[in-house]
C-alpha cells in the first residue's frame, strides 16, 4: 500500500470495489459514493488492483457462482482477502463468502432458507449499532446454518444467523443497499479506512 | 414486526435479477440448461413465442404441474406467464408460489380493457411496455418490473431496440419540464401524475427495466444493454438455435460484458446457428403480439 497517496482527513481517496458479475451491484455504488469511497466496477481480476475494499452484492448466487468460475476470479478474491483488506457480502454475496463457495469466511450459508419469493419480507433488525435497529430487506435470503468458533455472528431472526463478522470480512442475509438505512456501509467503509491506515 | 410481500420486496427481487438473463424454458432438462448456464432465472411455460405464433389459437396460462416440474428442478427463481386481465390465472400461478408473474402479451389476451390489478398479489409481476405511458400504466397497476415487449418470437431486434429507444426517449425528454407542463406530459402519456414527477426527478423508471422480444444473439443482448436494458429475456432465441448449451452460456456472458466488445466477440464465436427468424414488418397488424395490452 506504500504507493498509494496516503488518505486525507475524510478518506476521500479510498476506493471500494463492487463485483459487477451479475445482481444489485449498481445500488452498492451508489451508497458507497455517497458515503464519499470512489467506486469501481469489478468483472474480471485486473479489476481488483488497487482497490481497498470489497462488496459482494445481492443477485442470483448461481449465476455469480458460474460467473466467478468463468472469469477465474476465486483465487485473485481469496488473495485479496488474505492480503487483509476487508469485504462485505450481502445476501448472495454471503453465500459466495462460505465455506462451499469461495471459502473466505467460516461458515454455511442455507440457500432460499425463509422460502420462495412469497415469503420474502422487511424487518427490523438489531445490530447493536447507533441509532437503533436496521431496517432490513430480505429477498429468498438465506440464513446461517452453522459456523465455525471465530464467527461472531451479530443478528439473529427465527433463532438463525442473518449477520456476521470474522476478522476483516463482513456478511448479511439482507440487503442494506436497498433500505436506505446506510449505517453498515459506513461500518464497512470505516474498516476500510482502518485497514488502509494500517496498512500504510 | 414482519411486513411480508411489501412493495419493496416485490420491485427488490427484479433489483437482484438486474444484469442477468432470464430464459424460457419448456421442462426440466431445459430449465437445468438454463440454470447451468448461468440465467438469473427461468421463465416456464409449454411453448415458446415462436411456437406460439406457428400454432395460433388461444396461448394461455401453462400447465401447473409442467410448472411445479421446473421449480423442483432448479434453485433459481421461476416466473410464469398469465394472460392480460386474466386475474384467476394470476391466484392459480400465486397458489403456485411462483417467483413472478409476467401478464404477458405472448398469450392471448383474456381482457381487452383492464389489465389484472396487481396491488392485492403477493407475488410480484413483470409487465410489457412499447413506451413511457405504458410503462407507468403497469406500475401504477402493481407492476414491480417492466420489460421493453419487442416483438416475441421473431428473432428480430427491431422492435425491441424501437421500444427502449421510446421509453428512454420520454423519460430524458420529462426530465426537461417544468411542474407545469408534468401534469401535461402525465395527461399525454395517460400515465398517473405521481409517477410522472417522479420519473422526470429521477431520470429513471421506479422499477427496474429488462427488454424482451428479439434476441437472439450475444450482440443483441450487448446492444440492448448499451440501449440502457438492465437485463434480458431471452424466449426463442436459445432453445430454437442451433446449440441452445453454448448459446445461453455466451449470451450471459455478453450480458455482463455488455460494454467490452473483445469480450462479446469472443461469447459469439462457434455458436451455430441462430433461431430461424420472422422479419417483424413483414407481419400483418394482427399478427403483431406487441399491440396486445394498453
Amino acid at each position: 500500500m506504500s504507493g498509494l497517496p496516503s488518505p486525507g482527513a475524510t478518506g476521500e481517496q479510498t476506493t471500494v470495489g463492487v463485483l459487477a458479475l451479475q445482481g444489485d451491484f449498481e445500488a452498492h455504488g451508489a451508497v458507497l459514493a455517497r458515503l464519499g469511497a470512489i467506486v469501481r466496477e469489478v468483472r474480471v481480476p485486473a479489476d481488483l488492483e488497487g482497490l481497498d475494499g470489497l462488496v459482494i452484492p445481492g443477485g442470483e448466487s448461481t449465476t455469480i457462482t458460474l460467473g466467478i468460475e468463468r472469469e477465474q476470479l476465486g483465487e485473485p478474491l481469496k488473495a485479496f482477502h488474505a492480503s487483509g483488506k476487508p469485504i462485505f457480502g450481502t445476501c448472495a454475496g454471503l453465500i459466495m463468502l462460505d465455506s462451499e463457495h469461495l471459502g473466505i469466511i467460516d461458515l454455511r450459508a442455507e440457500r432460499n432458507a425463509f422460502g420462495r419469493q412469497v415469503r420474502s419480507f422487511e424487518a427490523p433488525v438489531e445490530l447493536g449499532l447507533p441509532g437503533g435497529p436496521v431496517a432490513a430487506v430480505f429477498i429468498r435470503a438465506p440464513w446461517i446454518a452453522d459456523h465455525g468458533p471465530d464467527v461472531e455472528i451479530l443478528a439473529e431472526v427465527d433463532g438463525h444467523g442473518v449477520a456476521a463478522r470474522e476478522g476483516q470480512v463482513l456478511v448479511v442475509a439482507f440487503h442494506p443497499e436497498l433500505s436506505g438505512d446506510d449505517r453498515l456501509h459506513a461500518l464497512f467503509l470505516q474498516s476500510v479506512r482502518d485497514a488502509r491506515l494500517a496498512a500504510a | 414486526m414482519r411486513d411480508e410481500a411489501t412493495f419493496k420486496v416485490k420491485a427488490g427481487l427484479a433489483e437482484m435479477l438486474k444484469g442477468g438473463v432470464i430464459m424460457d424454458v419448456i421442462d426440466q432438462e431445459q430449465a437445468r440448461i438454463a440454470e447451468a448456464a448461468g440465467a438469473c432465472a427461468v421463465m416456464a411455460l409449454e411453448r415458446v413465442p415462436s411456437d406460439i405464433r406457428r400454432d395460433g389459437g388461444v396461448a394461455r396460462m401453462s400447465d401447473p404441474e409442467m410448472i411445479q416440474s421446473i421449480q423442483e428442478a432448479v434453485t433459481i427463481p421461476v416466473m410464469a406467464k398469465a394472460r392480460i386481465g386474466h386475474f384467476a390465472e394470476a391466484q392459480v400461478l400465486e397458489e403456485l408460489e411462483v417467483d413472478y408473474i409476467d401478464e404477458s402479451e405472448v398469450l392471448t389476451p383474456a381482457d381487452e380493457a383492464n389489465h389484472i390489478d396487481k396491488w392485492p398479489f403477493r407475488v410480484p409481476f413483470v409487465c410489457g411496455a412499447t413506451n413511457l405511458g405504458e410503462a407507468l400504466r403497469r406500475i401504477g397497476e402493481g407492476a414491480a418490473m417492466i420489460r421493453s415487449k419487442g416483438e416475441a418470437g421473431t428473432g428480430d431486434i427491431v422492435e425491441a431496440v424501437r421500444h427502449l429507444r421510446t421509453i428512454n426517449g420520454e423519460i430524458k425528454r420529462l426530465g426537461g419540464l417544468g411542474e407545469a407542463e408534468i401534469a401535461t406530459a402525465a395527461k399525454d402519456h395517460a400515465a398517473p401524475l405521481e409517477l410522472v414527477r417522479a420519473v422526470a426527478a429521477s431520470g429513471r423508471l421506479p422499477v427496474v427495466m429488462f427488454c424482451a422480444g428479439g434476441i437472439a444473439t450475444p450482440a443483441d443482448a450487448s446492444l440492448v444493454m448499451q440501449l440502457g436494458a438492465e437485463g434480458v429475456f431471452v424466449g426463442s432465441g436459445i432453445f430454437k438455435s442451433a446449440d441452445p448449451v453454448a448459446r445461453a452460456a455466451a449470451i450471459v456472458e455478453a450480458t455482463t460484458h455488455f460494454s467490452v466488445p473483445e469480450r462479446v466477440l469472443r461469447a459469439s464465436e462457434g455458436l451455430g446457428a441462430a433461431m430461424d427468424s420472422i422479419e417483424s414488418r413483414k407481419l400483418e397488424e394482427s399478427e403483431l403480439l406487441s399491440n396486445r395490452g394498453w
